[in-house]
């Protein structure tokens, strides 16, 4: 399992409802299920990924976070997951609203643009960049709406949007993000994690 | 119609009071299993039949000696594992392979006909409920039925919440359309301007309504396929010929095939009964049953609820399983949800549909090791 998923079971306490949003194969499901005794759901496009996470036992819907997310009531889980996705939608802002409505606690994650191996690429190869998190091109990419940690920080602190935690991973160490080391963190982590509330 | 032969009846002595108004006693549901039921009763599946379906689910239909309805799907090592599962099914009060029914006689001795009472999908479940006191069952490891069937699934779970682990209903929905009445009504309307229907007075096979039993079918059998399976299968071929007749003889093979249809179809099938089980299909309404709120229907079960829709199913539609998956989700209870890539339309659930068959046999096998 990916580093990311360890540093996110992490932060989720045992025997809590979680739902995880674009669950994929359901690999975190799955090690929640069964190390955290976790009641987990999942929420998937992708018709492929949901027959594997129902070969796994696992209770996904088939939907779209944009388009689907309205039927659960508010409050309904104790944390909903967005792994590396929240770029990928048409409004994100939309979609950050309602994982904090239908969660007491949201954790999302997303690819850093601030990243120094992506401003270096721009910079010196003046294409636009492709790294580990980034893997596709330009035209194929499923990313809208590409941000930055430190995007992603000011614009939750603007809609008074509660950070619990933020952490930086880079490869396998995984760091706290606060004010002063932002700027850092915005250039040596290729991925942010939030554990957010409102 | 010899339905007498090879079938397993329960008498079923208590009264049961059906929406109607009436009350039935003493009557027969005719019903077969396939598999065993273990030693701890927890490996029983219940599966209902569709509109036109019997008891007979895999395997040789002993009546009409052709494959069962649902072989693709139930039967050893397939998604319904008969070696591991024991499952039950019945034919519906109503209909015309054994359960009680317009072919059977009133306590005068005369056919009941169009005097048999209007039943509902509530009157078929709360019947088939017989059945678990019948086997000792007191939990169900399963429902499921599409079609017709789903929505005899949906209504069990919601009488009887806590008498099954797990809830399959599939390409079903919580609420007859408009348009799905319409189709059944115009079966209906097709028997009944049969002039051998006789307000369902008929009583041999030679006088009976086969003739508007086999337009309602043809009609029904259109609304089972999509458009793109149709096309695919038939396209404009012509029917053992070269050129078009200028006539009105089956020169397409699409022609062709509905004919076949409808003819294999009154062999089997009871005009009255299609009346019967159409009418019921459409007074299901079970979000009406709750004041307008579905999510009220599943408020007390804890089963684990996996819906399946079928992409080329405009007859029931994804987004009308989609509206059971979303009142289930508002009140937070366990459900998944599937629309399966299919161009066979609605009748996909009986084919062979490998991504559908490994859905469910997955659900299922899984859902047991949890057990």
């Amino acid at each position: 399992m990916k580093n990311e998923f360890k540093v996110i079971a992490n932060l989720i306490e045992k025997d809590k409802k979680v739902l995880d949003v674009g669950c994929a194969d359901g690999t975190l499901m799955k090690f929640l299920k069964d190390n955290k005794n976790i009641n987990i759901r999942g929420l998937e496009i992708s018709k492929e990924k949901v027959q594997e996470c129902i070969a796994k036992g696992l209770t996904v819907i088939e939907g779209n976070a944009e388009k689907d997310l309205k039927q659960f009531p508010d409050k309904s889980f104790d944390y909903v997951v967005l792994s590396q996705t929240l770029q990928a939608f048409l409004n994100p802002e939309l979609v950050l609203d309602e994982l904090l409505r239908v969660g007491k606690k949201a954790i999302v994650t997303i690819p850093n643009f601030g990243y120094w191996k992506v401003r270096f690429h721009l910079l010196l190869k003046g294409t636009m960049p492709i790294t580990k998190t980034l893997p596709d091109e330009w035209y194929n990419t499923p990313n809208l709406h590409m941000c930055t940690i430190k995007d992603f920080f000011h614009f939750v602190k603007s809609k008074d949007i509660k950070i619990f935690k933020s952490l930086a991973l880079n490869n396998l160490n995984s760091s706290i993000i606060n004010k002063s080391n932002l700027g850092v963190k915005n250039l040596f982590a290729d991925l942010g994690i939030f554990l957010i509330e409102k | 119609m010899n339905t007498e032969k090879n079938i397993k009846t329960l008498i079923v002595k208590k009264p049961l009071k059906l929406d109607c108004g009436k009350t039935i006693k003493d009557f027969p549901i005719a019903y077969e299993t396939y598999g065993s039921l273990n030693s701890k009763k927890d490996n029983a599946i219940l599966v209902f039949h569709a509109l036109t379906g019997d008891q007979f689910i895999t395997g040789i239909n002993p009546v009409t000696n052709k494959e069962g309805w649902w072989s693709y799907a139930v039967g050893p090592d397939k998604a319904i594992n008969t070696n591991k599962y024991f499952v039950i099914c019945s034919n519906v009060i109503g209909g015309c392979m054994g359960s009680y029914g317009p072919s059977h006689k009133d306590p005068d001795q005369k056919i009941f006909g169009t005097n048999f009472p209007v039943i509902t999908i509530n009157d078929m479940v709360n019947a088939q409920y017989n059945l678990l006191e019948h086997f000792g069952i007191d939990k169900l490891f399963s429902i499921t039925g599409g079609s017709m069937g789903g929505m005899q699934v949906l209504q069990f779970i919601s009488n009887f919440p806590d008498k099954s682990k797990t809830v399959i209903p599939i390409a079903t929905t919580s609420s007859h359309s408009a348009q799905n009445i319409a189709f059944n009504e115009l079966g209906r309307q097709a028997i009944t301007a049969d002039s051998n229907w006789k307000e369902g007075n008929y009583t041999s096979n030679d006088t009976n309504p086969g003739k508007g039993l086999a337009v309602a079918r043809m009609a029904a059998h259109i609304t089972y396929l999509s458009k793109k399976g149709l096309q695919e299968k038939f396209g404009r071929k012509l029917q053992e010929r070269e050129d078009l007749k200028f006539g009105f003889d089956a020169d397409f093979q699409i022609e062709s095939y509905l004919r076949y249809q409808g003819s294999v179809f009154v062999d089997r099938f009871d005009a009255n009964s299609y009346l019967y089980i159409t009418r019921a299909m459409d007074y299901f309404d079970l979000a009406k049953q709750f004041n307008g709120n579905l999510s009220e229907a599943f408020k007390n079960t804890n089963a684990k609820f996996f819906i399946i829709s079928f992409t080329s199913d405009w007859l029931y539609p994804t987004q009308e399983n989609k509206d059971i998956v979303i009142a289930l989700n508002s009140i937070g209870a366990d459900v998944g949800f599937v629309e399966i890539e299919s161009d066979k339309g609605h009748d996909s659930f009986l084919l062979d549909v490998p991504d559908f068959l490994s859905a469910l046999k997955n659900f299922l096998d899984k859902s047991y090791e949890e057990n």
